[in-house]
């Protein structure tokens, strides 16, 4: 097993940077995963890795070994794709085999090591079909055994789960956390689905246009996020916002909002103070708002969504866009188009530049 | 809550007969389509039955009016003679060797060359497959001469090479091809480099075992072109030793002109082994032509 560094990592296509100045460093043995919106260039900077793209600048390493001119063969990693790129015209058995047998491993060697993998995965009594004739989770199943055959030095992971429908994503998700934990494998593992993300890597790197936005353990990047981009695409729902300013009236520093103000500690002047151009936008997770009469702000309930062990009461608070109250269903239920008022958990209220959208902290 | 009831009759009834007039109706389309088919059936068949038929028949049964349209005394020995007097079996020989040389040349380049333009990154590679189809609307009869006189330069009048190598590449091969592999996800070339396999060794191992429907299909193509040419094997031939069976059969009407029947017995020889191969390959075919038209 391995680390892996990428320093300084740029790609570009054209005119397009689709990596730009890409600094991660996967530690040996950590599930990484890399999270962005479809064309951030997480894909790219995993081929990359891979050896399945060249680098514009930087350099790549792993393990001890800077890998730029090293052959994707002798990279000592292993890739499954999101379309599992199993040979249709090869039995599961050969498909599994493929890298053994290209490295040109002796045959009596080859049949325990298939075999081996076949039984990880539950595939023992398939290995003699046809990739066409096996299910999706089947199909990703054997694409893992391919990967996981040779031992290598780390796994790359292209959306291996996206295929899957809703049901068997959620187990298979289970699956490739135990798997890696079993093997003590490197991952590095690329998705656009959040919950993927929070869910099984130790560390999550979130890109966005080809600029990393924020590494972190998945906890670290829900409770602070970095930035505007990343506190919108991490939480389902997602991260309300709002344009505000903070003022100081008779000694009490204030939040002021369309909908209303709301009583802070005095390190809010301090963190807007750091604001580029002075405005800022207040952001604020939907289970830190509550519905209570005596809150400071004021809104009007647009719809109710009812998810059976919550409800996202949505609101609108002047003319801003729809803010999402997550609700407990026990609680009671505000009429739609009824006046409500809300209040804020002072420890939820993130504090963004509204230029640059960096997230505004005090001064420790 | 009878006249509900009834009511309810009612409707399924309707359904019931509205369901049995598109069961007529499919079963007359169907009808219509199967005598359409067998028409055509019949006169796509007629001629290669007639061929057989007079094979077997003497030059008089042949002459008769109305025509016989039966053998009932079937003469087997018009067969031996074809064979014999019109050294059909050098000439069926020179045949194989030819097409076997063209189809094989010509699976091999529109390989290399399909693969290239469905696989590989160079300059102008736009405008080379532009220039690869555009050959096919220059007919062959436009660079007949010029290709005789290359023959000719490089000394292979009258030989086996003369024959073959101006038809071992076409662009349709490479454009069959090419369509074929550019079916081939690209993830299967990505995981194939991961682990190793080159260039070459994805196209023998993967490209061209998925692509086999089309290879199919060229092999046919290619087969059907090479072993009917008459026009190039008669202008680049001189003697017996190099000519082929569509040649052989032109000079066994002129030697057996009495002997109409030895003609037809010669027509079925040479078109024997294209039958057999398109009885073999006829799915293969079908499929290999409608390849790439819908994806799946």
């Amino acid at each position: 097993m391995a680390r892996v560094v990428l320093d300084h990592v740029t790609k570009r296509f054209g005119d397009v940077t689709a990596v730009d100045d890409l600094c991660l460093e996967v530690e040996d043995r950590e599930f990484l995963v890399l999270l962005g919106p479809s064309g951030c260039g997480k894909s790219t900077a995993l081929r990359m890795i891979a050896g399945l793209e060249s680098l514009t600048d930087g350099r790549i390493a792993i393990g001890d070994r800077v890998v730029n001119d090293v052959e994707p063969k002798d990279r000592d990693i292993a890739m499954v794709f999101q379309s599992y790129a199993l040979y249709p015209h090869m039995s599961v058995a050969r498909n599994i085999e493929f890298p053994l047998r290209s490295r040109k491993v002796p045959e009596d060697e080859r049949t325990p090591l298939v075999q081996e993998a076949a039984r990880a995965l539950g595939l023992t009594d398939l290995l003699d079909r046809k990739p066409a004739q096996l299910s999706g989770g089947q199909r990703q199943r054997v694409a893992l055994a391919r990967a996981i055959v040779r031992r290598p030095a780390a796994f790359l992971m292209d959306e291996p789960l996206s295929n899957l429908d809703a049901k068997l994503r959620v187990q298979t998700r289970a699956e490739l956390i135990e798997l890696q934990r079993r093997l003590d494998a490197t991952v590095i593992y690329v998705t656009h689905d959040q919950v993927e993300a929070m869910t099984m890597g130790h560390r999550i790197a979130i890109m966005n246009d080809g600029v990393l936005q924020q590494v972190g353990p998945p906890q670290d990047v829900y409770e602070r996020p970095a930035n505007l981009f990343v506190a919108r695409f991490i939480g389902a729902p997602p991260m309300n916002t709002i344009q505000g300013s903070v003022v100081v009236e008779g000694g009490e520093t204030l939040l002021a909002t369309p909908g209303g103000r709301i009583a802070v500690p005095d390190a809010f002047g301090a963190a807007a103070r750091r604001s580029s151009t002075g405005e800022i936008v207040v952001g604020v997770r939907p289970e830190h708002l509550e519905v209570d009469p005596s809150g400071p702000i004021e809104a009007r309930v647009a719809v109710i969504e009812s998810l059976g062990h919550e409800r996202h009461v949505v609101c609108r608070i002047g003319d801003e866009p729809l803010v999402i109250v997550r609700q407990a269903a026990d609680e009671p239920r505000p009429a739609e188009g009824s006046s409500v008022r809300l209040r804020a958990e002072v420890e939820g209220i993130h504090l963004f530049d509204a230029v640059t959208g960096v997230r505004l902290e005090a001064p420790a | 809550m009878a006249t509900e009831v009834s009511r309810g009759i009612t409707v399924s009834e309707a359904d019931r007969r509205a369901a049995q007039r598109r069961a007529v109706r499919r079963r007359i389309g169907n009808v219509a389509r199967y005598t359409l088919l067998t028409v055509l059936a019949v006169i796509v068949l007629f001629p290669i039955y007639i061929t057989i038929v007079n094979s077997l028949l003497t030059p008089s049964q042949i002459a008769a009016r109305p025509p016989v349209l039966f053998p009932t005394d079937p003469a087997w020995g018009a067969y031996a003679d074809a064979w014999n007097q019109g050294s059909m079996s050098r000439y069926l020989v020179n045949s194989v060797i030819v097409t076997t040389l063209i189809v094989a040349g010509q699976i091999v380049t529109a390989t290399l060359a399909a693969y290239a333009f469905a696989f590989l990154e160079f300059p102008l590679k736009r405008t080379l497959f532009i220039v690869f189809l555009a050959t096919l609307m220059v007919p062959f009869e436009v660079t007949i001469i010029t290709n005789l006189t290359t023959v000719v330069n490089l000394g292979w009048y009258n030989t086996y090479a003369g024959l073959a190598v101006p038809f071992l590449a076409t662009g349709f091969g490479a454009f069959l091809l090419r369509q074929a592999f550019l079916g081939v996800p690209g993830d299967l070339r990505d995981a194939a480099a991961l682990d190793g396999y080159g260039h070459l060794r994805f196209m023998v191992r993967v490209a061209v075992p998925l692509a086999r429907p089309a290879m199919a299909a060229l092999a046919v193509f290619s087969f059907l072109g090479a072993w009917n040419q008459y026009l190039w094997p008669l202008i680049v031939t001189k003697d017996a030793r190099y000519r082929t069976l569509q040649i052989g059969l032109r000079q066994l009407r002129a030697t057996s002109i009495d002997q109409v029947n030895v003609t037809f017995a010669g027509v079925v020889i040479a078109a024997l082994p294209l039958l057999i191969l398109l009885v073999i390959f006829q799915k293969q075919l079908v499929r290999g032509l409608t390849a790439g038209a819908v994806k799946g």
